[in-house]
């Protein structure tokens, strides 16, 4: 068999967008390995004073269990009111997705102080506590991101069918959706948690303002305070997302489960 | 006491009426497909009976026992779609497994099961494909597998063949039917294609506006439909409209051409009526042989159409729009362009009175 040949345009694009990528991560590379008395080239000395710093890991800690219970909520409420939607109230799709576009458009400062005033009556340990206050926050921010990629699995299968189908064979509503449609969006609750992961691991202005001390308020703590060590945190904060995010993937990985398309015989 | 009853079953959706009172009974082990147009209410009727939808007025009774109000997964019915239903995520035999484990069967029960039902519809070594790596009509299969392995007590199906390619509907259409005889199983089956239910079917019931206009055996419904929508629906009929002139002798004129008909005989001088002839029941003569004693309709020949064994044959005239089915290898003694007499039989020719009439004598779909 002949082998396909690349066109030379494509090749080019590629390094293009190649450049554009991985130059200001090499740059940011070699300023974090610059030796802090010198300002020459290498050492690992940023990369120390960072994994040496308890903030790094609290505030790493903090971070990622807040994604993952925004990941949690988010899927808890959106997979059924979507799956529902599609179900039985289709005209109410574009009212939800209207109400998808909010948090793009509302800029974070200001979502976050409204926030702030509407749960100030709220009682103390919710109030208070990044896992309360914030990850409600965190919720909303996430929500055209998890909704979008939701609606996209939707769409891409046949609800009512599969369904009834179900339905017919004895299944519950509780069965149809964690043996039937679950499975079926998987990709797409994967897309959504892959985007509220990244999203919550590098918010910053909504956890500033609401004085919670996450992973993003310690690089920008660090950016403020040491140079080298900012570079090195930066760097390390690209590739534990990579990391978590493949951790998820690995996870959410099963069995193939190819959404069939009507047609043929 | 039939095993499956609707009784007075009514639907709106809104300002539509999807059903306007139904009533079908059904014997054990009976097949009865509902026919009709799109939009005649027969998916409606299907979905009422699966337990995905609940009707305005009426019940529905299985068993005698009354399961208007029982939710679909209660219901022990298996259905099979019209669109491809497997679920994307299981191979063939976990899909027709499900079914099975919902109803907590025993693992070695489901085991030796599943491969017994894949060999009832012809996929015995298919069991570990995914449905996307399965054809349409394979999947249709798996589909029976999977209704008819929960044992139901009554198999819906709502047009399973429609999205796939003539040769396999029919290869399919036969396989359903030999599976339904071998296990005795009720069956109610929606199409709208009079070809699949007239030769699957016990019972046929033909559904237009929301209510049955005629059920009856294949058999019935097309020798003596009840309604000219049936007449028409039910394979290609002609209909001329006349008026009966002599009663004693079963006379009756059409369009000024007179024609004897047996069923005429009896009905009052002047009643209008309609008269209904199979393509195959008209024969073409050359105009030159001139009327017989029972007269016949002028026409001239606009076209064929070879159907293999026959040819049809549109006769058009003064008054006269007429499709006859002439033998193949006579077709060359009535060529497109010649005069010809359409010969009406006195015998075999359904009646109806346009004064008794539904409101489906009104214009309805042509025949194929």
């Amino acid at each position: 068999m002949r082998r396909k040949r690349i066109a030379p345009a494509a090749v080019i694009w590629l390094l293009v967008g190649a450049a554009y990528f991985f130059i200001p991560l090499i740059a940011t590379l070699l300023f974090s390995l610059r030796k802090t008395s010198t300002g020459h080239c290498c050492s690992l000395a940023a990369y120390g004073y960072i994994v040496h710093d308890p903030q790094f890991w609290s505030t790493l800690r903090l971070s990622f269990q807040l994604a993952l219970e925004t990941i949690a909520i988010s899927l808890v409420l959106f997979v059924p009111t979507v799956y529902w939607v599609h179900l039985r109230l289709p005209r109410l799709r574009p009212v939800l997705a209207f109400l998808a576009l909010i948090p793009f458009v509302v800029p974070p400062i200001v979502l976050v102080v409204g926030l702030l005033d509407f749960y100030k009556g709220s009682p103390q340990w919710y109030y208070g506590s990044p896992y309360g206050f914030l990850a409600t926050a965190y919720v909303i921010l996430a929500f055209p991101y998890m909704f979008f990629s939701l609606d996209a699995g939707f769409r891409a299968i046949d609800v009512h069918t599969l369904t009834e189908a179900s339905q017919s064979l004895g299944a519950s509503w509780w069965t149809t959706m964690f043996r039937v449609i679950l499975p079926n969006i998987r990709v797409a609750a994967l897309g959504g948690a892959f985007l509220t992961l990244a999203i919550v691991m590098g918010e910053f202005t909504m956890a500033s303002l609401a004085a919670f001390h996450t992973f993003p308020t310690f690089i920008q703590y660090v950016n403020e305070t040491k140079a080298y060590p900012a570079a090195a945190v930066s760097l390390m904060s690209f590739g534990i997302t990579w990391l978590a995010m493949l951790a998820l993937l690995m996870v959410g990985r099963g069995r193939p489960g190819r959404v069939q398309i009507a047609g043929g015989h | 006491m039939a095993y499956l009853e609707l009784r007075d079953l009514h639907r709106a959706f809104g300002s539509v009426v999807a059903l306007k009172g139904i009533d079908v009974a059904l014997e054990q082990g009976e097949f009865l497909s509902l026919l009709g147009p799109s939009g005649c209410g027969k998916t409606t009727a299907l979905r009422l009976v699966a337990g995905f939808d609940r009707p305005d007025a009426g019940s529905i009774l299985v068993d005698d026992k009354d399961v208007t109000r029982m939710s679909p997964n209660k219901r022990d019915m298996g259905m099979v779609f019209q669109a491809y239903s497997l679920f994307p995520n299981m191979t063939a035999a976990q899909n027709v497994e499900f079914g099975l484990k919902i109803r907590r069967h025993k693992r070695q029960a489901r085991h030796s099961r599943v491969p017994e039902l894949l060999e009832l519809v012809g996929l015995g070594d298919a069991g570990n494909r995914y449905p996307h790596q399965l054809s349409g009509g394979m999947q249709q299969r798996v589909a029976l597998a999977r209704a008819l392995a929960i044992e139901p007590r009554v198999l819906l199906l709502d047009e399973p063949l429609s999205a796939l390619d003539a040769k396999v509907r029919v290869q399919l259409r036969e396989e359903i039917r030999r599976i339904q005889l071998e296990l005795g199983i009720t069956t109610l089956y929606v199409t709208h294609d009079q070809e699949e239910a007239l030769s699957i079917s016990d019972h046929v019931a033909v559904m237009y506006g929301g209510r049955i206009e005629q059920m009856g055996t294949p058999v019935e419904m097309y020798n003596t439909p009840a309604t000219p929508f049936v007449a028409e629906f039910i394979g290609t009929m002609n209909r001329l409209e006349a008026t009966v002139v002599d009663g004693g002798d079963g006379e009756v004129d059409h369009k000024g051409t007179r024609l004897r008909v047996e069923a005429a005989r009896g009905l009052p001088r002047g009643e209008r009526v309609l008269v209904l002839i199979r393509p195959e029941s008209l024969e073409l003569e050359p105009a030159e042989s001139g009327p017989g004693p029972e007269g016949g309709l002028v026409g001239e020949v606009l076209t064929h159409t070879f159907l293999g064994s026959t040819t049809r044959v549109k006769v058009i005239g003064a008054g006269v729009d007429l499709i006859a089915d002439v033998p193949t290898s006579r077709i060359a003694s009535v060529p497109v362009g010649m005069s010809v007499i359409a010969r009406v039989p006195a015998e075999g020719v359904r009646l109806l009175s346009l004064a008794e009439q539904p409101a489906s004598a009104e214009p309805v779909p042509a025949g194929p």
